[in-house]
């Protein structure tokens, strides 16, 4: 019982990670049908900017140096930055452009910001210690968890009620709701689109920066790739969700990290290694049996 | 109020809207109707600015239109209800209304507007926290003229305000559409049935295959067959 426990533990903990990132994706599809794969590489960036801009294995701490609050803040800032930039450089001139097009240009994007990275730090992953403290386990209800994993459960609850409160509760984000599900809509009634947007990718530099902060911690090593994995991940729990519903991206992303863990954890152990591709499978098996995914935006009958 | 010159609307190759005068003016309701691909949608969709025309002159309150953002329109005392009422569905019907009223600046003014629709379009005030998915299609189409009643339009678009919906409940939305009108509302209607225009409309205008085929005040096309006529193409006729 235990031990099914501490596995539940990992496996919350991953789904927290994924529900993040799958809700950045999940709020920028859905005002702008865009599925942005450089949410990955805004993770990552988000990583490289705690150290010095340099090809040296041996990483100097620059944002990471700070004092927590500074530093947290200085890498929040540099990912919003840089999604309002891709916003404006290269999703905004495409707008009105199908969604095949947005997706093109999200891996353009993508592979644009991995060369940059590579270019500056070279291709080599690095080691850096950040927040080590974290990673020594504590004692919860006679479970050992490591302390990021409390960190990543608790900072996951907080932004899920700040994020269900500013889109509930604030004029902005009732506006971020109506252009999610009817752009054109909300548009005709006077929403801005361009601030919608631009608030959408702010929100998803936000999540985003959140996410490299507590890979970082957990990992411990900066790599260009780091953001690859929960973005693929996270892509498909938007899509068992149900493309376009932030409720149904959060679930998602709890199931995809759960049945990981849980996968990783109940598998015998020769079909470990091949833990992905039953992930994989059960997002078919869940398609297959809801093709729009688990919560349906606008599925209500059409009523006379 | 509305002065459309010489519209020309394209998808492509294939022309929607060819050389398409029409007018409103202030108080009136204006109804055009015409059988399905006629370019009725196209009409509104393009006055509202969600297509650009590919020639031909928009004008409202004198200013010209043509291409502004939709975003804008609204500001200038344009709505547009359009064809399957495109209500929020996964909001509620507060958020819904809320959402109409955000481009006003007079807040104080807009919750005495949101208090007076309630009073015309009550089923609204029961339903006021729910879903607005769950309503009917009668109280969809309510909660879709209220938003944009909540806009303080000048001049109110309605793109098949009938359409699917049950012969009582049509009844109620024109009554409501009547009295919006008899109260200084300038309106202009789009209909693919004939049925119910005369009972509303000061003015009426025909449209096949994206051309007006006749133009003409209710009063004068009350009587004989003009209307049913030129909508089902027997004859065409340009008339002041």
């Amino acid at each position: 019982m235990r031990n099914f426990l501490q596995v539940m533990v990992d496996a919350i903990a991953l789904g927290s990670l994924l529900a993040l990132v799958a809700l950045a994706i999940g709020l920028v599809f859905g005002v702008m049908r865009l599925i942005n794969f450089a949410q990955g590489d805004y993770i990552t960036i988000g990583a490289y900017a705690l150290v010095v801009p340099a090809a040296s294995l041996t990483p100097t701490l620059l944002i990471g140096a700070l004092p927590i609050p500074l530093m947290v803040a200085g890498v929040l800032l540099v990912v919003v930055m840089l999604a309002l930039a891709t916003e404006r450089v290269a999703f905004r001139p495409l707008r009105d452009s199908d969604p095949a097009t947005l997706l093109i240009s999200s891996f353009a994007v993508s592979y644009f910001l991995q060369h940059m990275i590579m270019l500056v730090h070279t291709g080599r992953p690095k080691s850096i210690g950040i927040g080590q403290a974290l990673t020594t386990p504590i004692e919860v209800l006679g479970l050992r968890v490591p302390g990021i994993q409390v960190v990543t459960m608790g900072v996951t609850a907080v932004l899920l009620i700040a994020l269900v409160l500013f889109l509930k509760r604030t004029p902005m984000g009732i506006q971020m709701r109506a252009a999610a599900e009817n752009f054109q809509m909300a548009r005709l009634l006077g929403v801005p689109a361009n601030r919608v947007i631009a608030m959408a990718f702010v929100i998803s530099g936000l999540l985003g920066g959140t996410v490299s902060l507590l890979l970082i911690v957990q990992t411990g090593t900066l790599d260009i790739r780091m953001g690859l994995m929960p973005v693929i991940f996270a892509f498909f729990a938007t899509v068992i969700g149900g493309m376009g519903s932030l409720v149904g991206a959060a679930l998602g992303g709890f199931l995809v990290g759960v049945s990981s863990v849980l996968l990783q954890s109940y598998l015998p152990e020769g079909l470990r290694p091949f833990r992905d591709a039953f992930v994989f499978g059960l997002v078919i098996v869940i398609l297959l049996v809801r093709p729009k995914g688990l919560i349906v935006i606008g599925a209500a009958r059409e009523r006379v | 109020m509305l002065d459309i010159s010489e519209l020309t609307v394209r998808y492509g190759k294939l022309t929607a809207l060819d050389q398409v005068d029409i007018r409103v003016a202030g108080g009136e309701a204006v109804f055009v109707v015409g059988p399905n691909g006629a370019g009725k949608s196209t009409l509104l969709k393009t006055i509202s600015g969600l297509l650009r025309p590919a020639s031909g002159g928009i004008g409202f309150e004198g200013s010209d239109i043509a291409g502004v953002a939709p975003e804008k329109l609204c500001q200038r005392g344009l709505a547009l209800v359009p064809e399957g009422r495109h209500i929020f569905r996964t909001l509620t019907v507060e958020e819904n209304l809320l959402v109409g009223m955000m481009i006003r600046r007079d807040k104080a003014a807009a919750k005495q507007d949101l208090e007076r629709i309630l009073q015309t379009f009550p089923i609204l005030r029961d339903r006021f926290r729910g879903v607005a998915g769950n309503l009917s299609g009668g109280e969809q189409q309510q909660l879709a003229i209220a938003r944009a009643l909540l806009q303080r339009p000048r001049l109110l678009m309605i793109d098949e305000p009938s359409l699917g919906l049950a012969p009582l409940v049509i009844d109620q939305v024109y009554a409501s559409l009547k009295d919006l009108n008899a109260a200084g509302l300038t309106l202009l209607v789009v209909e693919q049935s004939t049925a119910r225009v005369l009972d509303l409309a000061t003015r009426v205008y025909v449209l096949r295959s994206g051309k007006v085929v006749l133009s003409d005040s209710a009063e004068a096309l009350a009587t004989g067959n003009a209307m049913e006529e030129a909508y089902f193409g027997y004859a065409g006729r340009e008339s002041a």
